[in-house]
């Protein structure tokens, strides 16, 4: 360690040896200013033509206020469920060794490869009431395939991957010279993981909750056909401006865009500056 | 300390612990993502053979696989370009918005599909600024293949820059600074130096970036116009056969994508237990 890091200080830095900037940062640009920046204009356009009054009028009405209920708190489950199982997962990968492990990581990803509208289709059979888990949970009493629970459902199989994917490689990296000391000072199993190993792995569980979050917010596919899609009970705001698009109301469609548009790029922000400032925290040290 | 007795060092390595956790895991595995992967196939081998390939053979779903597969042609070339262009200009210089390029470029990750596909929509419809001109000259985008070409485009954007940056930072650039001293040219530089380093990393990326691409949704559906037998992709016709209660040919179709999402794990457990040959490999050196 201390030698390539005595090694990386004394070579001599060299600014831009590498070809290829201008080319490289300069496509770069122009590709994410046409494919990503470009298209917002048209939604600042749309939105500017109308009157505040009527934006307002748009975005709180009563049927898009209880589509932003539904999806948020839909979410906000969906993303603590995936902190638990995501631990839980990712903790079972990195500290066990069994046969079929390479399978479940490989499976961990399943929910990234497979299109959204197959998640949706298999998720409302096997939950209706004549599925294979909707017949179980109708002895139970319990619904889910057509009630907002469905959407808790979809979100949570769509986004499983994220917390494992950014929990696993802090625990990959967790020295074990604290948690052989706990132990060794008799602290139980479950206090060591909670006052030694749960406090580093604390910002990346966040940040992989609130990108699970982020990703069960904007979700689609899965969802609409899980949902039943009724007005009022388990419409998502995707749903609410797909639908204001059917009816060929622009402005409505765009109002409803830009406030999920916003929603969503403040958190993705909120997320990179949270990330940028632990990783700083641990480089510190 | 008893010679039976077990020297515990780490959290949760007791076996009773670890056994439970393990089987809980298993089983939550089994219920969330093997269970409804195996119905998918299920559900398409429901009628038996004869009827599975029957509904392949529809003319309209036939049409619907041709033009998914031709969406990902064009697509993923483009996102390939580009995200090697991208992960070269973050990784391998320092410039100012360096951080913010690459929260730019998570964009796409975080918008919903529904979103990306209404913001194409208002650009380059007939009442779009671009739009209009496009109107004009007889060209129209929305509502034909290239829309869902576009939006493919932005929705699978991040996913190779994804799976390079983190592996050319890791690799530092140093090696590639070694060969431009030795006198290599720009393009003897990345054939020799940086493609065999990231080969694997790319080939990932890229059938990740395929695997989106025949599977979105959510923006294809907006901007598509649902025209069987002619904007209809595969993951929209899915939807049409399933709302028309035909489910066994809906399930037949998806698990062609379900198919290639199965490639695409095992391509990535391929990879790393490659990865992990070679660090093993490097270690007993």
């Amino acid at each position: 360690m201390s030698t390539t890091l005595s090694a990386a200080s004394a070579k001599p830095r060299h600014k831009r040896v590498l070809p290829g900037f201008g080319l490289s940062l300069g496509s770069s640009l122009f590709f994410i200013s046409l494919i990503l920046l470009l298209p917002m204009t048209g939604l600042i356009m749309q939105t500017a033509g109308m009157s505040w009054a009527d934006y307002w009028y748009v975005i709180t009405d009563e049927r898009v206020v209880a589509s932003y209920k539904v999806t948020i708190w839909a979410a906000v489950i969906a993303s603590i469920f995936n902190g638990l199982f995501g631990l839980l997962l990712a903790w079972v990968l990195v500290r066990y060794e069994f046969p079929g492990k390479r399978i479940l990581d490989a499976l961990v990803d399943l929910p990234f490869a497979l299109p959204t509208a197959v998640a949706g289709i298999t998720l409302a059979t096997l939950y209706a009431e004549n599925g294979w888990y909707g017949q179980w949970l109708a002895e139970l009493g319990i619904k889910v395939a057509y009630t907002p629970l469905g959407i808790v459902v979809a979100m949570s199989f769509t986004s499983i991957p994220f917390v494992v994917r950014t929990v696993q490689p802090v625990l990959e990296e967790l020295s074990p010279e604290e948690e052989e000391a706990g132990i060794t000072l008799g602290a139980s199993d479950w206090s060591v993981f909670r006052r030694i190993i749960l406090p580093s792995l604390w910002p990346a569980l966040v940040t992989g909750v609130a990108l699970s979050f982020t990703r069960s917010l904007g979700e689609f596919g899965a969802v609409i056909f899980v949902a039943g899609n009724m007005p009022y009970i388990s419409e998502i705001t995707s749903l609410m401006i797909f639908v204001r698009l059917q009816e060929f109301d622009f402005p409505a469609a765009s109002a409803i865009a830009s406030v999920v548009l916003m929603a969503s790029l403040l958190l993705l922000f909120a997320i990179n500056i949270w990330q940028a400032r632990y990783l700083k925290r641990l480089h510190g040290r | 300390m008893a010679s039976g007795q077990r020297h515990q060092q780490r959290v949760g390595d007791s076996p009773a612990v670890k056994y439970t956790l393990i089987g809980v895991t298993l089983v939550m595995t089994a219920v969330l993502l093997v269970v409804p992967l195996i119905s998918i196939f299920q559900q398409a081998f429901v009628d038996g053979l004869a009827v599975y390939w029957d509904s392949l053979g529809d003319p309209d779903t036939l049409h619907a696989i041709g033009l998914t597969l031709f969406v990902a042609l064009l697509t993923v070339p483009i996102n390939l370009v580009f995200g090697v262009l991208l992960a070269w200009s973050v990784t391998r210089f320092e410039f100012p918005g360096r951080k913010l390029l690459m929260t730019l470029m998570d964009i796409p990750f975080a918008v919903s599909p529904v979103v990306a596909g209404l913001l194409y929509l208002l650009l380059y419809g007939n009442n779009g600024w671009i739009g209009a001109w496009l109107f004009e000259h007889d060209l129209q985008l929305m509502f034909a293949w290239p829309g869902i070409v576009m939006v493919t485009v932005f929705v699978t954007c991040p996913f190779v820059a994804r799976e390079l940056i983190p592996l050319m930072q890791q690799q530092g650039r140093e090696d590639e600074e070694a060969a431009v001293i030795l006198g290599a040219s720009g393009w003897q530089l990345f054939r020799r130096v940086t493609l065999p380093n990231i080969k694997w990393a790319l080939l990932y990326g890229v059938i990740l970036t395929n695997a989106r691409a025949v599977g979105e949704f959510g923006a294809v559906s907006v901007v598509s116009g649902n025209i069987r037998g002619e904007t209809n992709t595969l993951p929209l016709h899915i939807q049409l056969l399933y709302e028309d209660y035909q489910a066994t040919a809906a399930f037949a179709s998806a698990s062609l994508l379900a198919v290639i999402a199965l490639i695409t794990l095992i391509f990535k457990a391929f990879i790393e237990w490659r990865q992990e040959r070679a660090q093993k490999a490097e270690a007993t050196h």
